[in-house]
């Protein structure tokens, strides 16, 4: 018998002994693949943060271009009795190709002055009527200005376009890179940090598109977002999850939100068209819309996130807080919801995240169109983020292929800045 | 190996919410236990004195089901004022469920039903004009495990006193925390640390904190599930003698697995089993000579 027992006692351990190598193993395998999948990821989004920012970055600066600009009263079509009106809408566009004439004299044909015309911005004019208006003084004199250079201009200043490559395969020709050249020697150009990025809306010309209306129309956008679903969100998952009783009703509830949850936010966008614009005949292409339908999507992941972080409050926080005599309201108001917050906040902050980059639903609503002016409140036409990265990366002009890039670094810039917000507040509520 | 299954479906359904898990399935604890008393539902009679002359609470004829299974049968007992009663017995016995029975703890859960009587004061409880907020607040409770709020050590024992409104003015809460921590032992221990969270004290702090929170509403009854199993005997010492203290002004009524327990700090002993209230009598007397064989087997060791 005592024999017996110390042989199989001897099998046991010997048939343990030969397996732990193998479990071992199994458990380093496992723990390789766990790395080499962090590893992927990782890379994969290294390559995308360095070709982003890569591509990016140049959108950040810009060139000016040094013109000894004649304020000629005849060029600008000045008289001596000019009254403030009459020099806002002089012609300051003649008074730029004058000046660039003067500088470049051997230009004669009509092409070449055309090509030293495309060296500064289209918007440079706007610059000149700005201080002109302000300084009527200036008209008769000559001043070295620094003017906004045209995109193809800035773009072979920043060295983007290689001189070495036939003329035929980029805009920029071969003679208006000799005239850079020229003004480079001369020190008449300079790179400058591009504030009119975020200070501006959207342009037809690169060098003056902005994205300061589209970062309005998010934040309006996401305001109303907010505003609507996590309110109305914590609530029915309060609700669903503390007092509602439970049959079959509000497992039909359940399920249905859950199935929302998985909805094509395009169909949102379309039920947005149908219900708010043309029913309800709210703006178009307005913040207000374009907020009640991300609402709609984010609303089905606000309630199920919420409704998982209240039930995961532990059971004891309950009967602690019924067993003083806290009415059911009070526990949940006083104990369960401090207790959830931080998982209510971190949901609705992943729900807000997909509603920043939501695009398809909003093109739906019109929140697609060309927007110049900065949008002043919820009901003027508006265009998002996302929606504008769209727009530009659809756009042919080369400048704005670093304005699409530099786009989404600002719009990567909004979600951290929203995800710190979510890190910060769990903490404060950790905290208490 | 079906068994085995069986258990673990237990096991998941102990796992869901506010499911006391004991309780719900007498059915699985062992057979052998009863090895005196088969009889019927009914004919059952508890040996012993269940009823006083100066009753706190009292419960008859009490049957509570959790669905279709019964965890108790027919339960009449007596807690007398300022008194210590104990509630004995194997797990599975009902005598938690009896326990939160009588501040209708049991409501949370939607499967429970309880009927009978148990009158608090000579009224009863379970009448539909009954608010659970004033009778909680006038029968408090002490659960097995502490529980403190995630919250200050002074905000788990303002809260009661806040909600119903008992202070008016600041200096009248500091006064109410104060004298409940006190009360409970636990004053000299907390007073530099009141902003502290309630949750980094010890287990022992914590389940006194668990008591000054109780009795900072001045409840009439205190009711104690276990209130030492979690803890080591030195801290369980400390609540007993707290226990014993507490016992001049209010109404106690506590479920305890450890024997000693039970005689030490009570004037009443009741012994469960499964879901039948067997005995009922002075502590010495049921520690003693107790009448009833399922009784002595408890008490002597021979199962439990």
């Amino acid at each position: 018998m005592n024999n017996m027992n110390k042989e199989s006692n001897y099998k046991t351990t010997a048939a343990i002994q030969a397996s732990l190598k193998k479990r071992h193993a199994a458990e380093r395998r496992f723990q390789w693949y766990g790395r080499s999948a962090v590893l992927t990821g990782f890379i994969f989004l290294c390559i995308l943060m360095v070709d982003i920012v890569g591509k990016g970055s140049p959108a950040f600066t810009q060139h000016f271009i040094k013109v000894d600009v004649i304020f000629d009263r005849e060029t600008l079509g000045i008289h001596a009795s000019a009254t403030p009106a009459d020099i806002a809408q002089a012609d300051y566009s003649a008074a730029i190709k004058s000046s660039l004439r003067t500088m470049f004299p051997d230009v004669s044909t009509r092409v070449g002055k055309k090509s030293l015309y495309r060296l500064i911005s289209v918007g440079a004019q706007y610059s000149l009527r700005d201080m002109v208006v302000e300084n009527p003084a200036l008209i008769g004199t000559t001043r070295e200005i620094w003017l906004l250079a045209h995109s193809e201009a800035g773009s072979y200043l920043k060295n983007q376009v290689s001189k070495d490559s036939p003329e035929s395969e980029r805009k920029i020709k071969d003679i208006q890179i000799k005239w850079l050249e020229t003004l480079r020697e001369e020190g008449r150009t300079e790179s400058r940090f591009n504030r009119s990025f975020f200070t501006s809306g959207d342009s037809r010309e690169p060098e003056m598109a902005g994205i300061k209306a589209a970062l309005y129309g998010s934040f309006y956008t996401l305001l109303v977002t907010f505003l609507l679903a996590f309110p109305i969100g914590v609530m029915a998952a309060v609700y669903l999850e503390e007092f509602a009783p439970r049959n079959r009703l509000t497992d039909l509830i359940e399920i249905n939100i859950n199935n929302l949850a998985a909805v094509p936010s395009i169909v949102f966008g379309l039920l947005g068209l149908a219900v708010f614009i043309n029913f309800f005949e709210l703006p178009r292409s307005a913040p207000l819309v374009g907020g009640i339908v991300l609402a709609l999507i984010t609303l089905p992941t606000i309630i199920i996130t919420s409704r998982a972080a209240i039930g995961a409050v532990s059971p004891s926080i309950y009967q602690a807080a019924m067993g003083v005599g806290a009415s059911k309201l009070q526990t949940v108001v006083h104990h369960v919801l401090p207790v959830a917050m931080p998982g209510i906040l971190t949901g609705s902050i992943i729900g807000m995240a997909q509603a920043l980059g939501e695009t398809a639903p909003l093109l739906m609503i019109g929140m697609v169109a060309f927007i110049m002016d900065v949008p002043s409140g919820v009901t003027d036409p508006a265009t998002v983020l996302p929606v504008q990265i769209f727009l530009w990366a659809d756009s042919p002009e080369r400048g704005f292929t670093e304005k699409t890039s530099a786009a989404i670094m600002v719009l990567m810039g909004f979600l951290i800045i929203m995800n710190a917000l979510a890190v910060f507040l769990r903490k404060r509520f950790e905290l208490k | 190996m079906q068994g085995l299954k069986k258990m673990n479906i237990f096991a998941a359904e102990a796992k869901q919410k506010s499911v006391p898990n004991e309780e719900t399935n007498p059915s699985h604890v062992d057979a052998r236990l009863d090895i005196r008393h088969h009889g019927d539902v009914t004919d059952y009679q508890t040996i012993g004195s269940p009823f006083v002359d100066d009753a706190k609470m009292s419960a008859r004829n009490v049957d509570v089901f959790y669905a279709e299974k019964q965890a108790i049968i027919d339960v009449s007992l007596d807690i007398g004022r300022n008194e210590v009663l104990a509630m004995i017995g194997p797990s599975g016995c009902g005598k938690s469920t009896f326990l939160r029975s009588l501040n209708r703890m049991n409501d949370i859960i939607p499967i429970c039903k309880v009927s009978g009587q148990i009158t608090l004061d000579n009224v009863n409880i379970y009448e539909n004009d009954q608010d659970t907020v004033l009778l909680r607040a006038r029968v408090g409770m002490v659960f097995q495990k502490p529980n403190p709020f995630p919250k200050s050590i002074y905000e788990n024992v303002a809260y009661g006193p806040r909600i119903h409104g008992l202070a008016h003015t600041k200096a009248e809460m500091d006064e109410i925390v104060e004298h409940s921590l006190i009360r409970a032992g636990l004053f000299d221990e907390v007073k530099d640390q009141l902003d502290k969270p309630g949750t980094g004290l010890s287990g022992g702090q914590q389940q006194r904190l668990c008591i000054a929170r109780a009795i900072a509403v001045s409840p009439e009854v205190i009711l104690m599930d276990e209130p030492c199993s979690a803890l080591d005997p030195i801290a369980s010492a400390k609540i007993e003698e707290l226990i014993d203290e507490l016992k001049e002004k209010f109404t106690i009524a506590m479920v305890t697995h450890s024997m000693q327990q039970a005689a030490r700090v009570s004037q009443r002993t009741a012994y469960f089993h499964l879901g039948k209230l067997i005995e009922v009598g002075d502590t010495k007397d049921i520690f003693t000579i107790p009448r009833h064989q399922l009784t002595e087997n408890y008490i002597t060791g021979r199962f439990g």
